[in-house]
């Protein structure tokens, strides 16, 4: 289990992380999302004892990482894809690795089969694609058959297919009682792998909840109307609780009652709707809603209101 | 690659009264042994060694019938056929500075950290690997630049012999200087991480700056100190009053590597990887 407490690091004047807590539990994919330049991956290095926290701690089983001996028994990491000797064979890149803990030989052939490289096994490393530089990666993460896996961006760069092995193993492995903490920028990505999410913009925790909370809290989902007599409909729904904004087509948008509760009130007054449907804001724009603000580097705003996708109901 | 949902087999861990020191020497030993440049720097080192002795040697000895009787008194044999430590310790500076900046440069660096966060433990490793390869490649060039070296030179009666004063630790000195110029070098490696700025050091640490000394008042006696000039004593068998004597040169030679791994140590067990 991965706990952070306070976890804040400053370089200069930049608060990277900023007083971060959050937990890891095992059984589970939790996922580390939020925008680039959140302080997603300078988490992950302050987990492993990479970068010192300028203050709080994080602590793995208990301990801060560098009182682990051997710590690949304990937790296996997948930081950038590549990070390897372009010369030396993916064989001896994970040999050695195994060897400072005392793991032997055989234990790289079973991993280097489990990420499927055992074919190229012994070809320099410097040829090796995106894609097979995260295998690679994945099956270092492996070695010491740890209870807590810690893998940065491990979909980013890979094809369709690898996207959806890496998902399956991330399941599996949180399936055999594993902490898996996985980042991502993406919330998609999220939404497929990870069963509780740790959101972060610039740095700051954003929201700790299960994937299907966070989607359900952070939507803005509203009722939009349309009707001749709207000013008195608005009105009504005003006196009977409902917030209503103003669409920029002259629509109503109406929080805090439901399609059903709006047509029989519509009903009851005789009004005639036009129009009375129930909008979902996706998965993604809920998540940009939610971090806006926090986006270090924004786009051009092209848009002022986001376009919002119609469910029917 | 077929989808995969594995179950690992599992996987028993060592004792924890196992000492970790030893597994992270074999897993630097692999390392170093496991990329091309190790191979190919000190083969060089070793050529250049061997190789220089030999086409010096034919050269001088093509050339002493011309010679003049002073330079014929003068010739020190021993020392002439090491000159391609010379050479070799540029080889061997690069490879020291190397074997740390690669891995800062690919990544790697946080992987082995990852694996094992106790920082000193890797350093220690580190330069215990790349100095007992060093000194094994220069202790057995040393001695093959000497033979070919005196054999060549045996065409005129000049050769020196291992019972002649001071060979033995001129020719074994030559080797050991190496290995100490390369945790040296590693050293630097660690403090400023990046190839080319540790290599320009390193270069103007040894062979720049003796130059630059060589401008200033020679009163002022500073040159037998620096670290090349000190720890060279070691494999001249005849000692000019302008140097320190062989053991005390190479003892602040060891110093001055000693110093900047002590350096190394403080700065890569705090820093950020």
């Amino acid at each position: 289990m991965i706990r952070a407490r306070g976890l804040t690091k400053r370089y200069g004047p930049t608060l990277a992380v900023d007083n971060l807590d959050f937990e890891v539990l095992p059984g589970r994919v939790t996922g580390f999302l939020g925008p680039n330049g959140a302080g997603k991956s300078t988490t992950m290095r302050m987990i492993l004892g990479l970068d010192a926290p300028t203050a709080g701690s994080v602590t793995i089983d208990g301990r801060p990482y560098a009182e682990h001996q051997r710590p690949l028994f304990d937790v296996g990491a997948m930081l950038e894809a590549r990070a390897i000797h372009p010369g030396r064979s993916a064989y001896n890149h994970l040999f050695a690795l195994a060897q400072s803990n005392g793991i032997g030989r055989k234990r790289v052939d079973e991993v280097l089969d489990v990420v499927g490289l055992s074919s190229v096994a012994h070809k320099r490393a410097g040829g090796f694609s995106l894609g097979m530089g995260q295998r690679l990666g994945l099956a270092a993460a492996l070695l010491g058959d740890p209870g807590v896996l810690i893998l940065d961006e491990p979909v980013n760069g890979l094809d369709p297919e690898g996207i959806v092995w890496i998902r399956n193993l991330m399941r599996s492995l949180a399936s055999e009682g594993r902490a898996v903490f996985v980042s991502s920028h993406l919330l998609t990505e999220m939404a497929l792998t990870a069963d509780h999410l740790i959101v972060v913009g610039r740095g700051r925790l954003i929201a700790e909840s299960s994937v299907d909370e966070f989607i359900e809290r952070s939507s803005r989902n509203y009722v939009r109307v349309r009707a001749p007599q709207l000013h008195k409909l608005g009105q009504l729904l005003t006196s009977e609780g409902a917030a209503i904004t103003m669409e920029d087509d002259g629509a109503l948008a109406v929080t805090g009652a439901g399609e059903a509760a709006i047509g029989d009130l519509a009903a009851e007054y005789g009004i005639t709707l036009h129009e009375l449907s129930p909008q979902n804001a996706s998965l993604e724009e809920a998540y940009i809603e939610l971090t806006q603000g926090s986006v270090d580097f924004h786009g051009a705003d092209t848009a002022s209101h986001p376009t919002l996708t119609t469910q029917v109901a | 690659m077929t989808d995969t949902t594995t179950v690992l087999p599992s996987l028993t861990r060592p004792d924890s009264a196992r000492r970790i020191a030893p597994d992270v020497i074999r897993s630097e030993w692999t390392k170093f042994r496991s990329v091309h440049s190790s191979y190919w720097t000190l083969l060089v080192a070793a050529v250049a060694m061997v190789g220089l002795s030999a086409i010096l040697c034919a050269i001088y000895v093509g050339r002493y019938a011309s010679l003049s009787a002073v330079d014929k008194a003068t010739f020190n044999p021993t020392s002439f056929s090491l000159n391609g430590i010379l050479l070799a310790q540029l080889a061997v500076g690069v490879l020291g500075v190397l074997i740390i900046t690669a891995e800062y440069s690919t990544g790697m660096i946080r992987a082995t950290l990852a694996a094992v966060p106790q920082r000193r433990t890797v350093l220690a490793a580190k330069g215990a690997v790349f100095a007992a390869a060093t000194a094994v490649v220069g202790i057995v060039s040393s001695f093959g630049a000497f033979f070919v070296g005196q054999s060549i030179l045996s065409s005129k009666h000049i050769q020196a012999h291992f019972s002649d004063p001071g060979v033995l630790r001129a020719v074994f000195g030559g080797g050991l200087y190496l290995a100490v110029l390369g945790l040296l070098a590693l050293g630097i490696g660690v403090l400023i991480r990046h190839s080319a700025g540790a290599i320009a050091a390193v270069f103007g640490l040894l062979f720049v700056l003796p130059g630059i000394v060589l401008a200033l008042p020679s009163s002022w006696g500073i040159s037998k100190f620096l670290p090349s000039n000190a720890g060279s004593a070691i494999f001249h068998t005849v000692p000019d009053q302008s140097s320190l004597s062989p053991w005390v040169g190479f003892g602040l030679f060891c110093a001055y590597a000693a110093v900047a791994l002590i350096a190394a140590g403080f700065v890569f067990q705090r820093r950020d990887a």
